[in-house]
């Protein structure tokens, strides 16, 4: 800690003068680890594939695959390492303990987990320790970048390490002060305590701890765990439920003045005139109107026009009255059906099977989704002269200033970016759109622009979800799967945030301009293979991604590519182990290559009473999943009895993540992760027309609600042994999509193979392209 | 621009605005309250309900006009002190929230079901709720409204 802006802000606020600096800088007891990265490979590489040992059955061995021993969270974690020293953990003279955290909490519950880590190795209560996102910091490299389910895998071997020195710091100056060996000391709630009774806080003793050195310090041994494992409420919870939890359009910052705007009618579309500014620029409360041109760094800047008024009632109000004429975009005319015939070109073919072979054969289409989080893309942002301040959820939010910063033309130490907990992202916030759009008014106007879109652009005009095609290929040989043939052609996926800073964002960028540069396409590669793998022992098991170059709008999504890519491969399974006359449950166990995933398997199907009679048009289904060193299965119970919408009515999941932090947000995970399965696989798809979703809100695009959830969830977490810890904000989608279209499919003798699978109402009123709804019920 | 007067959270106010004004608006931009989310701004997403004397109602497609005289209490009104209404205890209980986003509204709505219901909601009233959470927190959700009618007073 040797420089003024490393000290945590309350510091500085007290701390007045130069003179009092050297005293204010140690009234906290920072602590930064020295060396993570010998701590950081422990666990790494001891998840190896094992093949399935006994058989009763000749199975063809598929040999173990990429993920099997480099998964993108080992990326994740691996980048994270060399700047873990710069994580700041405080502890402060009020005894409370501070995690700067350099991720983005979006309701995923990484901060009330890391928080537990610390309450477990420092011995203080958990109402004391405090885990707020950091500001963007550039010196932290690849290590501010929230996805890939990587968070917690990567503070796991960091963070408790940290937690456990400053707890032997502290313990060490009381000692030194009571003239004790610190073994002769032990802590309670944060007091530090010595056989003869004599006692004093953490926060007393920060100060004078500060000045030791640091001392080398070992967690806690699992068997010692008192909250890591333990159920427990999220940090946030009594703010949330109390209304007191500010996202970004609540923050207190005087005068940013809402914004809204109108986006094209058609994705990359442009703005031919504003034919009527004067006119908007009349209209009561209204402040500026602003035309946002094409423009931005790393990635283009999103057009429209923009209306900055006194309220957002009356920004929305001239926001629709404006007339705008509209230029195409890049995808004029394309609809669903067009997409799909291009991707399905780009597919290259199957091989040809062996003579007497039987093969199991399909083609799947996946619509495409909207991430669609409760809040709206918004961004504050505040442009002076020689500086600018950034408010947003930002999940990359390093290049987020870089690219700020470059857009306008300001050195990088220029730019503060304040990363606030966002209302869901769900791989949205990769990118940094309504930053672009707010920083560009913000300068054109001279004033804070308070930037919120409109929910139907928000769906409509952002990014998406890449609609998918799939070619898939299975044959079975004397009695066994000999290989097993999936290609994939998608739209190709916008990975230029790269792993969150500038020079790995540019890389992906390259060339500039490009709408797929060769860049990107390396790490969509990357990304799909240190992501996407199989479970089974089919032999020769491939599974081959060819991005297509539409310029879409897209980003990154839970478990973007895995999800479609594993349900395929569920519901082949399913299809496979009917032609072979073996129960489904049956065949997996058999085929299964790793026992974690036969185990997660066998308890499902007890738990969830598999092969129980069913009424008719009602059908069970299983499906099983492996993902970010998880290893998940489910069991589901479908209402078909109107095949054209089908009804989860049960669901039964058990999940392994080798070390459970926090059994609450894994339950709640898991109900993410099921709900997802019910929107991709039987509601919620967007529908193209004339290059833009057609899908106005929540009315149209049918992600689920109370009714479409089951009533009858159960989540069973795998104990403890020992396993590394798993990713968890994504493996939990996959196991339901499979179990979902499977019994979609033994409910009604449908193949599922077209994404959604329920019937989609016409949609009659949504409104025109280019167009924002009226205020106020619909019609 | 015209003045209106009611009772917000128990406390009379008056505010200047056009009478087509959303609720939501007011409440957010005029009266500081944030409790009361935007999400669709079309009576679709609900996350921003209220209770307009004491029934659910969506700030976003409620003009201020149609406020004026009656009494209107957000998710900030709901406490009593340190208190917390048995709602937003029992979503507490059950660690329902996950990113927060729409649980103000959801909390709303739940304790215009129980009124409605006179504390015995059953599950094809709690699956009327529209309410949307893109987290998926509904089977906490509905566990939770059924402790907490086990607890009003």
């Amino acid at each position: 800690m040797n420089d003024p802006k490393d000290l945590p802000m309350e510091a500085l606020n007290e701390g007045g003068d130069e003179q009092n600096f050297s005293l204010q800088r140690r009234k906290l007891l920072t602590y930064a680890l020295s060396s993570p990265v010998l701590t950081i490979v422990a666990g790494f590489g001891v998840n190896l594939a094992i093949p399935a040992t006994a058989s009763a059955t000749p199975i063809a061995l598929s040999p173990p695959d990429t993920v099997d021993y480099y998964d993108v969270g080992d990326s994740l974690v691996q980048f994270s390492a060399p700047t873990m020293p710069l994580v700041k953990l405080s502890v402060g003279t009020d005894g409370k303990v501070t995690l700067e955290m350099p991720r983005l909490e979006q309701g995923q519950g990484i901060a009330t987990a890391l928080a537990m880590m610390i309450a477990e190795e420092m011995d203080v209560p958990l109402s004391d320790v405090i885990v707020h996102s950091a500001d963007a910091q550039p010196d932290l490299m690849y290590n501010q970048l929230t996805g890939g389910s990587s968070s917690v895998r990567c503070f796991d071997p960091v963070l408790p390490v940290m937690a456990a020195s400053a707890r032997a710091r502290l313990v060490a100056y009381a000692a030194q002060q009571w003239l004790l060996s610190p073994s002769d000391l032990r802590v309670e709630a944060g007091v530090v305590i010595a056989p003869d009774g004599r006692s004093a806080t953490y926060g007393s003793l920060t100060i004078g701890a500060a000045t030791l050195p640091l001392p080398s310090a070992q967690p806690k041994d699992p068997s010692q765990y008192k909250i890591i494992g333990a159920f427990t409420r999220r940090l946030d919870a009594r703010d949330i439920v109390t209304g007191r939890k500010k996202f970004t359009l609540d923050q207190p910052v005087a005068n940013a003045m809402p914004t809204m705007w109108r986006m094209p009618s058609q994705i990359r579309g442009t703005v031919v005139s504003v034919n009527n500014t004067a006119t908007v620029k009349a209209m009561p409360g209204v402040i500026d109107v602003i035309v946002v041109p094409p423009g931005g760094n790393i990635v283009p800047r999103q057009v429209g026009v923009a209306v900055m008024a006194e309220t957002f009632g009356q920004a929305w109000d001239a926001a629709r009255a404006l007339d705008i004429t509209w230029g195409d975009g890049s995808n004029a005319g394309q609809t669903n059906a067009s997409i799909f015939a291009a991707l399905r070109a780009a597919n290259p073919p199957l091989l040809a099977p062996p003579l007497g072979a039987l093969t199991i054969d399909g083609e799947f289409t996946f619509a495409p989704a909207t991430h669609c989080p409760m809040e709206v893309e918004c961004a504050i942002v505040d442009v002076r002269a020689d500086s600018a301040e950034i408010w947003a959820g930002l999940q990359t939010p390093i290049v987020a200033l870089q690219a700020t910063a470059a857009d306008l033309g300001l050195p990088e130490s220029a730019v503060t970016a304040h990363v606030i907990p966002s209302g869901g992202a769900f791989g949205r916030r990769l990118f940094w759109d309504p930053v672009q759009v707010a920083a560009y008014v913000s300068k054109a106007t001279g004033r804070i622009c308070k930037l919120m879109y409109h929910r139907s652009d928000d769906i409509r005009q952002t990014r998406l979800r890449p609609p998918q095609v799939h070619n898939v290929r299975a044959t079975i040989l004397l009695g066994s799967v000999v290989s097993y043939e999936q290609h994939i052609a998608a739209v190709r996926l916008d990975a230029r945030h790269g792993y969150g800073e500038k020079g790995t964002a540019t890389t992906g960028a390259f060339p500039e301009g490009m709408p797929q540069a060769f860049g990107n396409m390396n790490y969509e590669q990357f990304f799909f293979k240190t992501m996407v793998s199989s479970p089974y022992n089919y032999g020769t098991s491939t599974k081959l991604l060819t991005p297509v170059t539409l310029d879409w709008n897209t980003v990154s999504y839970r478990s973007v590519h895995i999800q479609p890519a594993r349900t395929v491969e569920e519901i082949i399974t399913d299809e496979i182990a009917q032609a072979m006359h073996i129960d489904p449950v049956a065949f997996r166990l058999q085929y299964l290559r790793l026992p974690r995933a036969r185990a997660v398997l066998e308890q499902v199907a007890t738990a969830g009473q598999w092969g129980k009679a069913m009424p008719a048009g009602f059908a069970q289904g299983v499906g099983v999943h492996m993902e970010s060193r998880a290893f998940t299965a489910c069991i589901v119970e479908l209402d078909a009895t109107d095949p054209a919408h089908c009804k989860v009515t049960r669901a039964t999941i058990a999940i392994d993540v080798g070390k459970p932090i926090n059994p609450s947000g894994i339950e709640q995970q898991c109900h993410g992760g099921l709900a997802e399965a019910i929107a991709l696989v039987l509601n919620a798809g967007l529908h193209i027309q004339n290059g833009e979703a057609i899908e106005a809100s929540y009315h149209h695009y049918h992600w689920p609600r109370m009714k479409d959830f089951p009533k009858n969830v159960q989540v069973i977490i795998m104990p403890n042994v020992g396993d590394p810890i798993a990713g968890m904000g994504e493996p939990g989608m996959s196991a339901p999509s499979g179990a979902i279209a499977n019994a979609y499919a033994r409910a009604t003798g449908i193949k599922p193979r077209n994404f959604p699978l329920n019937a989609q109402d016409p949609i009659t009123d949504a409104p025109p392209p280019g167009q924002l709804p009226p205020p106020g019920t619909l019609a | 621009m015209s003045k209106y007067s009611f009772t917000l959270n128990g406390a009379a106010v008056t505010v200047d605005a056009p009478g087509d004004m959303a609720l939501l608006w007011v409440l957010r931009d005029k009266l500081g309250l944030t409790g009361p989310k935007y999400g669709c701004g079309i009576n679709v997403c609900k996350a921003c309900t209220c209770l307009l004397n004491g029934k659910a109602i969506t700030a976003c497609s409620t003009k201020i006009s149609a406020v004026a005289g009656k009494k209107v209490t957000t998710i900030e009104g709901l406490a009593n002190g340190d208190t917390l209404h048995p709602v937003q205890q029992a979503w507490l209980d059950l660690d329902v929230p996950q990113c927060g986003f729409c649980q103000c509204g959801q909390i709303m709505a739940a304790v215009d079901l129980l009124a409605r219901t006179h504390n015995k909601p059953t599950d094809a009233d709690i699956d009327a709720i529209e309410n949307v959470c893109r987290c998926a927190t509904y089977g906490r959700i509905r566990n939770a409204i059924k402790l907490a009618a086990t607890k009003m007073p």
